[in-house]
């Protein structure tokens, strides 16, 4: 590897499954301390992708580093530095969330003190709890503690929060969140565009197997250069303008409106956000 | 090593907890030597120059108790957790695959020499069964080749099974009519020699036949034949193991 920066590094990944290409030419580069987002609707490829990062799969084509290693070809020292939280994985219900953290620290050569961990994921109250017992979101946050256990610089979460009620994703997201303060790299698919806003510092959104857009969740899709909508009524009408100049537009019309004496009633200046965004690039209504 | 002894540990908390393999496991054997030997208790088997039905059947619940230990336990639980996501994940770790499996087998073996120490116990001292010290290393050798061989056919097994649904009714489906052919569940006596000729193509009879030899008393000690035909069995499935056993949930 040349950039001692660089975490994932993919040139040209490709993925087919028979006649479905999955994944058509993907170029990525995730650079260490980030919080990178791959963000697409089901079926984008993005759990194909991450399974050929983690390991789990073998890719029909293209280029892949991950901690300067192909992940094929890759043994239990690289295993060693990478965490991985599946997308739907069950804990074992009959033990606790002390015994499934021990157990996973087992598997380690310098693995994190198991306490620090609990409390790190926010359980400190459930550890001698059966994992069975926990709520969708404590058990999230357990998953997330297993895949830490290690102490890996690079952790992969796949769809962490899909299915889960408002609070329980609030939760996850708190646990993730506190993953950038330990200075990992994580490399988060999901297919809700709030998460990657909350959580993210690059996106990267992916469609149909290829990378439509990517930046940070600000510019995303160039929204800042995007034209602006202006709207108000007017004797009971509804006016909508779109401007790229909006603080001119907007000096021009309510001069007038003053000089005419006239009402802007519900005068609104409105960006397209980046749901907007989001829903226009991955084509969905 | 010390990593397969870490976890058998986690897997012997994991068997121990759970009601559902601590009852099919450890009390069903139990319960079905009891209703056994109070039905035909004081009849006598034409075996082994004629032994009491309960002197039959202490050997009999043995042999069902360490597949049950091995072959239905491991199946059962290799499914479960395969469909949780819960193989995959562990191959996601330093941990090498064999050490996963060696701590389930592992866990299997020391239930399946738990259920030897306990229906011997409760068929010397409900029945009056005599525990043959004299064959001891011939009955744990028959044991542990049985115990692994199941354990094999187990973890092979699993492979024809897609879900957790499908889990049990397979097994059973698989074992319960063996149990009744090979002489397990109706005493030998009984059962029409077309019967046992064609339980003999099944690893069942012939666990049963090499535990019921060395344990029962006149009995012909280490059968080498049947003995054999189990450790067989046991390559079979220890190779279409290798070959089929999958990490990855069946569905999704």
């Amino acid at each position: 590897m040349s950039d001692p920066d660089s975490v994932i590094s993919v040139r040209g990944l490709r993925m087919s499954y028979g006649e479905l290409e999955a994944v058509r030419g993907i170029d990525l580069e995730v650079r260490r301390g980030e919080v990178f987002a791959f963000l697409g609707p089901n079926g984008a490829g993005k759990t194909t992708t991450v399974e050929i990062l983690e390991g789990y799969r073998r890719r029909s084509g293209g280029e892949v580093a991950v901690l300067g290693e192909d992940p094929q070809h890759a043994g239990r020292a690289w295993r060693e530095r990478i965490g991985i939280v599946l997308q739907s994985c069950r804990l074992d219900p009959y033990l606790t969330v002390r015994e499934s953290l021990a157990l996973y620290a087992g598997y380690y050569r310098a693995p994190r003190p198991i306490e620090e961990t609990i409390e790190l994921v926010g359980l400190g109250g459930k550890a001698d709890e059966r994992t069975s017992r926990l709520s969708g979101g404590q058990q999230r946050r357990l998953d997330v503690g297993m895949a830490l256990i290690g102490d890996p610089e690079l952790l992969f979460l796949d769809e962490p929060t899909t299915g889960f009620d408002p609070s329980a994703r609030r939760q996850a997201w708190e646990a993730i969140a506190g993953l950038r303060e330990l200075g990992k790299t994580v490399f988060l698919t999901t297919h809700y565009m709030d998460e990657a806003q909350y959580l993210a510092d690059r996106v990267t959104i992916v469609v149909g197997g290829e990378i439509v857009a990517r930046g940070t969740p600000e510019d995303l899709g160039d929204r800042e250069s995007r034209p602006a909508k202006i709207s108000y009524r007017e004797d009971g009408r509804e006016v909508e303008l779109e401007t790229t100049d909006p603080v001119r537009a907007l000096n021009e019309l309510t001069g007038k409106a003053l000089a005419e004496g006239r009402e802007l009633e519900g005068l609104e200046v409105t960006r397209p956000s980046l749901e907007d965004v989001y829903l226009e690039l991955t084509g969905q209504p | 090593m010390s990593l397969v002894l870490h976890q058998f540990r986690y897997d012997q908390k994991a068997f121990w907890r759970n009601p559902a393999s601590v009852f099919f496991t450890v009390a069903f054997p139990v319960i079905l030597l009891l209703i056994f030997a109070t039905v035909f208790g004081d009849q006598t088997v034409d075996v082994a120059g004629g032994v009491k039905t309960t002197t039959y059947y202490v050997p009999a619940i043995i042999v069902l108790s360490v597949i049950s230990a091995t072959m239905q336990s491991l199946a059962m639980s290799l499914v479960i957790a395969r469909e949780d996501g819960r193989l995959k994940r562990g191959r996601g770790t330093p941990m090498p695959a064999w050490v996963f499996i060696a701590g389930r087998v592992g866990n299997s073996i020391v239930v399946a020499l738990l259920m030897l120490v306990l229906i011997a116990a409760l068929g010397r001292v409900a029945y009056s069964v005599p525990v043959p010290w004299s064959r001891l290393p011939e009955i744990v050798a028959v044991l542990v080749v049985g115990a692994a061989a199941f354990c094999c056919l187990g973890i092979a097994l699993t492979a024809a099974i897609p879900s957790q649904d499908a889990a049990a009714p397979i097994v059973n489906a698989l074992l319960l009519p063996l149990y009744f052919l090979s002489g397990v569940f109706i005493p030998d006596d009984q059962l029409p020699s077309g019967v046992i000729h064609f339980a003999d193509a099944f690893p069942v009879r012939h666990f049963f036949e090499a535990f019921f030899e060395a344990y029962v008393p006149g009995g012909a000690g280490l059968e080498w034949g049947n003995l054999a035909a189990v450790a067989a069995w046991g390559v079979a499935g220890l190779l279409l193991a290798a070959r089929y056993f999958r990490w990855t949930p069946r569905s999704g």
